[in-house]
């Protein structure tokens, strides 16, 4: 078991013929994925690593059958192709694309209200279920199948958390990143219920880290509705107010929320074990299983 | 990217914002000459990217000619939180009977802008949030609407503006929206509005921030991005187009992904060293961003010490070694001592190619970490 993404997804990959697109294609296609279409509008009747192309999503959908996207456009189109995806019906978006302005991102999300669909991301990694089907520019090898959800705002510190894991012999069920983005899809909460209600997941990593209020909602969650234990990581304790680090979304604000100490703290109120180093999280979940 | 207030307040302007009547100026004669035109008494007020301008000195309020020269001597060309002021606005003062708050901005929690007013302006507005928050009434909007009219002048009712001022104040917050959605702002706000003495409603200052990932349809916009970095070092960072939050710390941080990177510097601080910068390579570096990234991190004065933290996903081992190599191997002394920790995709590579003899390896991030605060405690004594 595993969740949003396994053997049976198949896979319409948005912007297949840039750069991008094709070498994840070619990735992605190599871990196993079920990658049945590509979308560039004017390219229809194309290939790409054996991949037909469309020239919209509804044709690639129609003709192949695809029910996930994953979404490689370039920042100015970006919020456009998500909306086609939504507007299409798909189980599943997975947007990659970093630097989507954040008024797109508001649309989108008052869109999401309305669909069954869901999104993750933008600027996120994307997601494995390991052994069966990734989707996005994880790096395929450090994972392996097993027991432990991973839930993560950054692609690297995902990479990081998840080798502590598999040198150990914990595998995952899912790896999942949400992005970095102000506004983004699927939220800790999101992930963290798909989880819970996952009989195969035995116990979560969540790596949050500073900006908005995202963690404290998820550790409220935790405390009303989850049984399966959760492991908490937080980056960005050294973090200075004002300063974007990195991450659009990751920031704290002048007035002094977003900081490190409110997530750990509200974290830690809700029974959750905050590492100081990926090193002890992967403790903790040793500590659960 | 922030906007300077006569930058926005011409846009304010522009949009039939009734703002007050202003010239920039760069010298004191410039001020002299320009308050000759406006009259008294005026304001010179500091033009950069700071808040709390009146409080740090950045503005002053001149009644006649040898204040308005003293008031330009000492604002042009002094520091104002690590900015050097080479620009005042020189306005009209105002007499004013009350003032108040009108903003919009994203709220990122719910997903949507929140139009917000309040007749407690003229002060903090986020400490206004803190200590009094019903003081302040919000709206959230429909971004696929926008505001409605009914929206504008429910906030404005809801704030408790008096009836007199009620229609100016609910003209200015709609004009303020549509500035905001046609200019893609992250937050765009008026405090305070001022109500004058004769009654009049205008914008007394303005803040106008604008979202980067957005620049590309704004060209206008885009053109006003003037530079506005704090040090010289952020300035190089922008020419590179590195992710670079200078620190005051003293152990060099380089690595790829913003998590990873953030990470590093708590690893730092909690192994009891000090992160002296957040210097994100982004995905997929070659080996010439690694080697200037190095050259980033050696130019700043503070760095005793590197730690160089990569875990490739999309960003290959062996490119990442070939530029620590480029960058080294042009010193007949490393300036100062680096730490490697290389992992994920073609590490192996990497490892092969890079040249032990000029940094110093480490298998795992914790141990990297250590072994670069140790190696700046030995280069700080």
């Amino acid at each position: 078991m595993s969740i949003f993404v396994d053997d049976d997804t198949r896979v319409v990959v948005q912007g297949i013929t840039g750069g991008e697109g094709k070498f994840h294609t070619q990735q992605m296609l190599d871990y196993g994925t079920n990658v049945v279409a590509g979308a560039v509008p004017g390219k229809g009747g194309q290939e790409v690593e054996g991949v037909p192309v469309y020239d919209t999503v509804d044709q690639a959908v129609e003709a192949e059958d695809a029910n996930a996207s994953v979404v490689f456009v370039p920042p100015a189109f970006a919020g456009d192709a998500i909306f086609e995806a939504l507007d299409t019906d798909l189980d599943l978006v997975v947007a990659i694309t970093e630097g989507v302005p954040t008024q797109d991102m508001a649309k989108v999300n008052k869109r999401l209200g309305e669909v069954d669909t869901k999104l993750l991301g933008p600027n996120c990694p994307g997601i494995i279920t390991p052994g069966e089907a990734k989707l996005g520019i994880l790096p395929g090898n450090i994972f392996e199948s097993g027991n432990v959800g991973l839930v993560s705002r950054s692609g690297t510190l995902t990479y990081q958390v998840v080798s502590n894991l598999t040198e150990r012999g914990i595998g995952q069920t899912t790896a999942i990143g949400i992005g970095g983005d102000p506004i983004i899809g699927t939220s800790f909460v999101d992930a963290l219920e798909a989880f819970e209600a996952d009989t195969n997941t035995d116990a979560v990593v969540m790596c949050g880290e500073i900006g908005g209020e995202d963690e404290e909602q998820a550790a409220k969650y935790i405390t009303e509705n989850m049984d399966t234990p959760v492991a908490g990581f937080i980056a960005g304790r050294t973090a200075p107010p004002g300063k974007r680090m990195g991450h659009a979304g990751a920031i704290v604000s002048g007035s002094g929320t977003g900081t490190a100490e409110s997530k750990i703290s509200a974290l830690n109120d809700a029974g959750v074990p905050v590492g100081d180093t990926p090193e002890e999280v992967a403790d903790s979940i040793e500590d659960f299983l | 990217m922030k906007l300077h207030e006569y930058q926005a307040k011409g846009i304010f302007a522009d949009a039939g914002i009734p703002v007050p009547e202003s010239q920039l100026a760069d010298s004191v004669e410039g001020v002299l000459d320009a308050v000759a035109e406006i009259g008294y008494p005026a304001a010179v007020k500091a033009q950069v990217h700071v808040g709390g301008r009146g409080k740090a000195g950045g503005i002053k309020i001149a009644t006649n000619e040898d204040e308005a020269r003293e008031a330009a001597e000492s604002i042009l060309g002094m520091d104002l939180k690590g900015y050097t002021v080479d620009q005042v606005l020189v306005e009209q003062g105002v007499d004013f009977v009350d003032e108040y708050y009108v903003g919009v901005t994203m709220d990122r929690g719910e997903g949507k802008p929140v139009a917000m007013v309040s007749t407690k302006g003229g002060v903090d507005i986020e400490a206004v949030a803190e200590e009094d928050p019903d003081a302040i009434a919000q709206e959230h909007i429909d971004p696929a609407f926008g505001l409605h009219p009914y929206q504008a002048r429910k906030v404005v009712y809801d704030a408790g503006v008096p009836a007199e001022y009620a229609r100016d104040v609910t003209s200015i917050l709609s004009k303020l929206y549509d500035l905001y959605e046609d200019n893609d702002a992250s937050d765009i706000e008026v405090n305070p509005v001022m109500i004058t003495a004769d009654d009049d409603v205008i914008a007394a200052d303005a803040v106008m921030n604008i979202d980067e990932d957005a620049l590309f349809r704004h060209p206008d916009l885009a053109e006003m991005e003037e530079d506005a970095y704090q040090n010289d070092l952020e300035r190089k960072a922008g020419e590179y187009g590195f992710d670079y939050v200078r620190l005051s710390g003293n152990t060099g941080i380089i690595g790829n992904g913003a998590g990873l990177v953030m990470t590093t510097l708590d690893l730092v601080d909690y192994y009891g060293g000090t992160p002296a910068n957040f210097l994100d390579i982004g995905g997929g570096a070659k080996a010439e961003r690694v080697a200037n990234a190095l050259d980033m991190v050696f130019s700043d004065e503070n760095v005793d010490s590197v730690v160089f933290n990569i875990f490739g996903g999309i960003t290959r081992g062996d490119e990442v070694a070939k530029g620590i190599n480029e960058a080294l191997e042009q010193f007949d002394e490393i300036p100062k001592p680096v730490v490697v920790r290389l992992a994920g995709t073609n590490a192996e590579e990497g490892m092969e190619i890079l040249n032990t003899d000029l940094v110093q390896v480490e298998a795992t991030l914790a141990e990297a970490v250590q072994r670069a605060v140790t190696n700046a405690e030995e280069v700080a004594q």
